[in-house]
């Protein structure tokens, strides 16, 4: 049935057939039908003068909102849904790609459903004032996860909280993390996608437990999401119900799919996917019809990045300075190689680097390229031009990724890898380890606020600390703390599924998805180096008055994380182990899978503020090393040393991503065209410069 | 045999990129003779010990990281290392019984042309020597190094005749080197030797300052301007025509 329908619209003309017309499978749309590309970037193409013109503006305004303190405009009275503003325009007669948030270009967009309070103090923050009606409306008759979620915490969590043992909990904002498969708006069109989602709901009938009730509501919130995307489509004049018939409209689909999202959603990370090699299917094709030239190919690509960078959420300045800027975190992932062997790499994803020729460098979107040893070598050669000219590419590894998720995965914020349509996950935020090590040594008390905070377990009493004796207290700590965190992490998923659900991308989604429970850790280094500390010197303790151990006095040197020395690289591991075990114990919610990260990229900063004095002799408020970081200055043999001991953590039980922030003078990374060692008098042929040299 | 004897080493860095081809390992010795007005390693000058090591810790440490340095190798710099040389040949010895690529990064100052033993076995297992030429002048050699250049001339000559791969590093100072007379004769010089790989020009920069201070040393080119990125390209061109000018007379005669 469905089949012949596709095959009457002949919007698949030219397409290779396969299951993807059976059955929503992007995946086996994109291996039937995409080009790999190994040739070079010599055939991309300057920007056009309407990108020019248009990105210039985008400029001004960004100024602008720059000149104004961070926002140039809210929108305080309309709550935002996909249909809640009429078509806004940059410049309607140079936009290819068409498409914003609100009504106008950098327009923030008002979202209390995941707290109105958080969305109240990011308006007042930047001297607006949300509409007290709708106010009245979300505090009196509409509740939001915010309010859930502290209806239902225990006085421990909100401790727990308050002490900043656990932070950056998504318990009053949206937790993000989730990648709706974009793709499938224009590949199949919407009506078919709710012919799906009908099949779907259809499908759960017979005893209604709990579980199936809510994803029957859900299902139904889903085809009311897929609807509301048409009528976005309308209102800028398209009609999305059917599926894309050329490039631009492939694009023009995929668009409209992530703006719903985002119009709906103020998520922690709002990433986009994986979808360069898709759209290159459709580029290929109307080349080779001749009705798209290269250059308006790289149009189109621009004008889509252009929208990507426009993206904006009115957030607070507290959420800006746990994530140290505004970021939206819109990763895109390029590249990659194929579980055939063939590479991902396409035409499309060197278009995607060369917006960053085109229109500057730029943070967002996330340009993410998915690294393997085998991707073409003149796409690498490519990556490393950008990288050198732009320093706005980021890496990941991709033969490590694809034999855990495949080859049609996609990363969600900086580093959480997920199979796209399939696999989503539910944001944790992190426990800080370094300042449960503390709790463990003062009894559950916590060092800065001086109030019990942890169990009131045994404190260490001893003047110096005994490696075995503080290890066993930490090992119960963590036990404590792993509980309390996933417990806490349940409930704010529970609470954001009932009053926050991302209807637009899990519209995008299988029925049964693969979720992840994705919590993380801050303080690896602090640890490691403490417990090193502990065991290979001797590290006396200093109490106040009341017996509480706020310092501590290092006695001698120890083995410090970071120089690929086992002694303490191997505690490193066995902490990262011990929690993950820890983390396993416990029920979490949705049948989800369980997951760690180490990598507070930015809020490192505001966990190391609120942390007091540690072993390791570093002083309170010092930051915390990021992600897996060994600490700032104690690795003192070089790169590869200190990427190795990092390279030793478990990904298996740190699965959801270990960042290790590196940075070098570019000098120090190799020489450039200049002082490169004048390698043309050292040809194989023994030639220089057509001179024969001996 | 000799595998006991320990190297007095300054410090490692696992990821060395500007010392060699690929990423090495760089090991710096302890302890130099010379001491070049524009050195940026002064903390290595003073012989005394330092990081005892054996051939095997080094090793022991590169194989701990040799994923990371597949097209590399390791370097040995300092300090000047020629003043351990019976422990680098050993070091080198070994390595190259594990097919490690080899790189000596030396001024050539201890060289005696007369007493060339210890030399003739070093040279057995070095892939590459990267050769300082500090100055080409010797008069103004002694007021940069408190040396003459000759012994380094003498070894740069060595090696050609030995047929060992040599690049040449020569650090452009402004007010020192900077010099078209100079460079010209630095590439003439070149252009005799029969086994250079590589002429690498280094820009002068002031980035050691700070630890001068740290170390209570008087830096003697306080006033002196880094030497920019076309003022190197400058100098690279005058010592290249040179080269270039010299190898196609002589070439001519050798056909």
């Amino acid at each position: 049935m469905l089949e012949s329908k596709i095959d009457e619209a002949s919007f698949t003309d030219e397409f290779v057939s396969g299951k993807w017309q059976s059955e929503i499978n992007v995946r086996d749309f994109i291996q039937r039908n995409y080009t790999p590309y190994e040739g070079g970037a010599e055939f991309l193409e300057q920007p056009t003068e309407a990108v020019r013109l248009l990105w210039e503006k985008c400029r001004e305004l960004l100024d602008k909102e720059h000149e104004n303190g961070g926002v140039l405009d809210m929108d305080t009275k309309i709550v935002s849904s996909i249909t809640s503003h009429k078509a806004g325009y940059i410049d309607e007669s140079l936009e290819k790609i068409v498409g914003l948030q609100t009504d106008k270009p950098l327009k923030r967009s008002m979202q209390p459903f995941g707290g109105i309070r958080m969305a109240e103090a990011a308006c007042h923050s930047y001297g607006y004032e949300v509409d007290p009606e709708v106010s009245e409306i979300f505090t009196k008759y509409r509740k939001t996860h915010n309010q859930g979620v502290f209806d239902v915490y225990t006085p421990e969590m909100k401790a727990a909280r308050h002490s900043a043992i656990i932070t950056g909990l998504p318990d009053a904002y949206g937790r993000g993390r989730i990648i709706g498969d974009y793709r499938r708006v224009a590949l199949y069109g919407i009506n078919r996608l709710i012919e799906d989602k009908l099949e779907q709901f259809e499908s759960l009938e017979g005893d209604m437990t709990p579980d199936r009730i809510q994803l029957r509501e859900e299902i139904s919130d889903q085809i009311r999401a897929l609807k509301d995307m048409i009528e976005l489509g309308k209102i800028y004049g398209f009609d999305i119900s059917r599926p894309a018939q050329n490039a631009k409209e492939a694009i023009q689909w995929l668009y409209f799919g992530y703006l719903s999202a985002v119009k709906e959603q103020n998520g922690a990370a709002m990433s986009i996917g994986r979808t360069s090699t898709f759209l290159d299917i459709y580029i290929e094709r109307d080349l080779k019809r001749g009705i798209l030239t290269e250059a308006q190919a790289q149009e189109l690509i621009d004008n889509f990045i252009i929208k990507l960078r426009l993206v904006k959420f009115a957030r607070t300045p507290e959420y800006n300075e746990l994530f140290s800027g505004d970021p939206t975190w819109v990763t895109e992932s390029i590249g990659g190689m194929g579980v055939d062997g063939r590479t991902l790499v396409t035409k499309n994803s060197f278009r995607y680097l060369h917006t960053l020729e085109n229109l500057g460098s730029a943070p967002e979107p996330n340009l993410t390229v998915l690294w393997s040893v085998n991707l073409p070598k003149l796409f690498k050669e490519y990556c490393a031009h950008i990288s050198i000219k732009t320093s706005s590419v980021q890496y990941e590894n991709d033969d490590i990724m694809r034999s855990i998720h495949g080859d049609d995965y996609a990363i969600a914020c900086c580093v959480s890898s997920m199979v796209l349509g399939k696999e989503m996950q539910f944001f944790g935020a992190r426990a800080n380890l370094a300042k449960c090590l503390l709790y463990a040594i003062n009894g559950g008390i916590d060092e800065r606020l001086k109030q019990q905070v942890g169990p009131k377990y045994r404190p260490v009493t001893s003047e110096y600390l005994d490696y075995n004796e503080v290890m066993q207290k930490y090992d119960d700590m963590m036990e404590w703390l792993a509980g309390l965190y996933v417990n806490a992490l349940n409930i704010i998923h529970y609470m954001h599924d009932k009053y926050c659900y991302e209807k637009a991308q899990m519209a995008l989604m299988d029925r049964d998805v693969k979720r992840y429970f994705a919590t993380g850790i801050a303080g690896l280094s602090v640890v490691a180096d403490s417990l090193s500390a502990i065991k290979y010197a001797k590290v006396k303790t200093i109490r106040d008055e009341n017996g509480i151990v706020v310092d501590y006095q290092v006695e001698g040197d120890f083995p410090k994380y970071g120089n690929n020395d086992d002694r303490v690289d191997e505690i490193a591991v066995n902490i990262v182990r011990t929690f993950m075990s820890k983390i396993r114990k416990h029920f979490t919610y949705r049948n989800s899978i369980p997951t760690m990260s180490i990598l507070t990229i930015t809020s490192n900063v505001v966990y190391g503020k609120k942390t007091g004095n540690t072993p390791d002799g570093r002083k309170e408020g010092i930051p915390l090393a990021p992600g897996a970081n060994p600490m700032h200055g104690r690795d003192t043999n070089g790169a590869a040393a200190s990427l190795s001991s990092v390279a030793k953590l478990p990904f298996n039980d740190a699965q959801d991503g270990i960042s290790n922030t590196f940075s070098i003078i570019p000098d120090a990374l190799g020489k450039d065209e200049i002082f490169m060692g004048d390698l043309v008098i050292d040809t194989d042929c023994g030639c220089a410069e057509g001179r024969f040299i001996r | 045999m000799e595998n006991n004897i320990l190297g007095n080493v300054h410090s490692i860095e696992t990821f060395g990129t500007v010392d060699g081809p690929g990423i090495r390992m760089v090991v710096f010795m302890q302890g130099c003779p010379m001491r070049c007005k524009y050195c940026h390693n002064p903390d290595t000058w003073n012989t005394s010990n330092n990081k005892l090591m054996s051939v095997d810790d080094i090793l022991n440490k590169y194989n701990g990281v040799k994923e990371f340095l597949r097209n590399g190798g390791i370097t040995v710099s300092g300090g000047e290392p020629l003043l351990q040389i019976d422990f680098i040949t050993e070091l080198f010895k070994a390595a190259k019984l594990k097919n490690i690529h080899t790189a000596l990064d030396t001024s050539g100052i201890l060289f005696d042309i007369n007493n060339t033993q210890k030399y003739d076995e070093l040279i057995k297992y070095s892939d590459l020597i990267l050769l300082d030429i500090k100055h080409i002048n010797d008069e103004e050699h002694k007021k940069l190094t408190l040396h003459s250049n000759k012994s380094v001339l003498n070894f740069a000559k060595y090696l050609s005749d030995n047929n060992v791969p040599v690049w040449i590093r020569h650090v452009v100072v402004k007010s020192i080197t900077f010099n078209e007379e100079y460079l010209k004769e630095l590439g003439k010089f070149i252009s005799n030797l029969k086994n250079v790989k590589a002429i690498e020009v280094l820009p002068y920069h002031d980035m050691a300052k700070e630890k001068y201070k740290n170390l209570n040393i008087d830096y003697s080119l306080e006033n002196e301007p880094n030497l920019t990125k076309e003022e190197a390209l400058y100098a690279k061109k005058i010592i290249l025509k040179a080269f270039n000018n010299e190898n196609s007379v002589s070439n001519v005669e050798s056909e």
